[in-house]
């Protein structure tokens, strides 16, 4: 049973991390930059709870304003260059978030005790839950609260006019300027939405498995996070919670047996998978089915106002 | 209305755009013809902004716009088509219209309106625009589905989308059967009569001689004429250098 809630904990949190990366690829921007804002998600919520005695709720929000906030100020510099230079440029921020995290020791005594990170050995007891007397089931359903709420706001945000400006920056930048569309502005509060939502998810994982460290947040996480919705494909939110299902039930837990080799052969899984189904697991299919919906009830309200 | 103060525009070594400067009147359909090549669309992309100038001066109702950036002149009234169709192929007919309204929408309302839904009247004026360019029944299609001439219709309804009170077309008629040309020669005399000011890039003749007040004439990047279509029609340079050079075209084609 454990075993089964740990693995919905993770598909939960890896589906805020892919859902952080979502918003930013909408917009046409490969952004390895998720990883670092995961991270700083992990650390102050952790620092919040731990070190100055937060609850859980005001300590993930903090996070991932903070978490945001940064996205933000990255977001300015970074989306000036598009394509590889930007892979390399969130890249390297993502690096340079684990290093710092790396370097950062800061303890204090609580309850008789020093707690804190511990630079290079990580963050440790990040007992919130346990402390609490929160069970695994209770964990499980509030990650999935949230996790549904993010969906929700996404799935909300996709059909609405500021889903369409997102993905008509993705489609054509030229374009999107000449009818009038602020590339910044647009580009920069998709990296901020992507930071919240990736902090969230920092956040919270840092709290389900009560101990952290720089090296969790290196670029295999940042790849995860893109390859998510990548492989889900944009045509909906639901993609990348199925990406996520396929990659950690599937690749991760199934093909265990198969340990080291499992690496080359999600690589070799994610490149297939682009090549025969270049749209996504979900394909443009949901898109549409979305679309008819949408256009039906549109239609309604215009004949309900001529 | 629009006023081009000697803008030129070179790319490395290239020309494109040679000290050009000419003046374009409220109400007015101005024609900028040429050979291929001739700087035509980089003239367009300067008036949107897309590229720096090199140098000069670009005004707009007496304001001096060089330096704003695209979504701002946009804002400003001015509207453009692309040469080669640049629609959001992955967007319905009816976003594509949506989202070019929410450019030019009045910055005063509110956040929601403007980002979720837009009004009711922008709504309504969707409609409008569907039906003036005859796609209302192609509205749940995404663009990149329609037929050539439907997404250059499309093209044009999303630039009029933000209401501009200057639309620029960049060879709106290319690769249009005769029809098609007639019932866009309609479609811009319309708009006219709603009082948009146009500036048509062409290099369908017919056309241009049609409908234009006035036309300039490029050749390698620099203005060699500027007057009535009747006086370019005369016009002995410009008879050398575009017709000459649509002929060179021609004997090229058929060789
Ligand atoms: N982005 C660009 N980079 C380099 N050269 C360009 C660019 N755009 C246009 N040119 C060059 O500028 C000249 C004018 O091109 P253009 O304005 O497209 O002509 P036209 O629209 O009249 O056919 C051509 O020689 C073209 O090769
Ligand atoms: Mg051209």
């Amino acid at each position: 049973m454990d075993f089964y809630l740990g693995l919905l904990q993770i598909i939960g949190v890896h589906t805020l991390l892919g859902l952080s990366a979502y918003i930013v690829l909408l917009t046409g921007q490969v952004s390895m930059a998720q990883a670092g804002f995961f991270a700083i998600g992990a650390y102050v919520a952790g620092m919040c709870t731990v070190m100055f005695g937060f609850h859980i709720l005001p300590a993930i929000l903090l996070a991932s304003l903070l978490a945001s906030l940064v996205a933000c100020a990255v977001g300015f510099p970074a989306l000036r260059v598009k394509g590889l230079m930007l892979v390399v440029a969130t890249l390297a921020f993502g690096e340079i978030v684990r290093l710092f995290f790396f370097n950062v020791h800061w303890q204090v005594e609580r309850n008789g005790a020093m707690v804190g990170p511990e630079g290079p050995e990580g963050f440790r007891r990040i007992r919130y839950f346990p402390e609490n007397g929160w069970t695994s089931i209770d964990i499980t359903a509030f990650i999935w609260v949230i996790v549904i709420l993010v969906m929700l706001a996404l799935w909300w945000m996709d059909r609405s006019r500021a889903g369409a400006v997102l993905r008509a920056v993705g489609h054509d930048e030229t374009a999107a300027q000449s009818v009038g569309i602020n590339l910044t502005a647009v580009k920069v509060s998709a990296m901020t939405a992507g930071g919240f939502i990736a902090g969230l998810g920092g956040s919270i994982y840092a709290h389900t498995t009560t101990h952290v460290e720089h090296l969790i947040f290196s670029v295999v996480l940042a790849t995860f996070a893109i390859a998510y919705p990548i492989l889900g494909g944009l045509s909906h939110v639901m993609g990348t919670l199925l990406a996520v299902v396929f990659v950690q039930v599937f690749l991760v837990e199934v093909l265990r047996f198969m340990g080291d080799w499992r690496n080359m052969l999600f690589g070799a899984l994610i490149v297939l998978v682009m090549n025969l189904r270049p749209h996504g697991l979900l394909g443009e299919q949901p898109a549409r089915m979305f679309d008819f919906l949408r256009s039906r009830s549109r239609r309604e309200e215009t004949h309900a106002a001529t | 209305m629009l006023q081009l103060d000697r803008l030129s525009k070179h790319f490395g070594g290239v020309r494109a755009v040679d000290e050009v400067s000419l003046t374009v009147e409220r109400g007015q359909i101005f024609g900028l013809i040429g050979p291929n090549g001739s700087g035509k669309s980089t003239t367009v992309n300067l008036v949107c902004g897309l590229f720096p100038v090199t140098s000069g001066r670009v005004l707009f109702d007496g304001e001096d716009i060089t330096e704003l950036p695209t979504h701002r002149r946009l804002a400003g009234g001015i509207a453009r088509t692309f040469q080669n169709i640049r629609l959001f192929e992955n967007l319905t007919v009816w976003q594509n219209l949506w989202v070019a309204q929410n450019g030019a929408e009045d910055r005063q309302q509110g956040f929601l309106k403007r980002w979720y839904s837009g009004n009711r009247q922008g709504r309504a004026e969707i409609e409008e625009l569907l039906e003036f360019s005859r796609l209302h029944d192609k509205r749940d299609l995404l663009a990149g589905n329609l037929a050539f001439g439907e997404q250059r219709r499309l093209e044009m309804a999303r630039a009029l989308a933000a209401k501009p009170s200057f639309l620029l077309l960049d060879e709106p008629a290319a690769g249009m059967s005769q029809e098609e040309l007639k019932q866009l020669s309609e479609r811009i005399r319309a708009l006219r009569e709603r009082g948009a000011t146009v500036l048509l890039v062409e290099h369908v003749m017919d056309l241009v001689m049609d409908i234009t007040d006035r036309i300039a004439v490029l050749n390698f990047g620099r203005k060699i004429a500027e007057g009535t279509p009747e006086e370019i029609q005369a016009n002995e340079d410009v008879r050398k250098a575009y017709l000459g050079g649509a002929a060179e075209q021609e004997e090229a084609a058929s060789a």
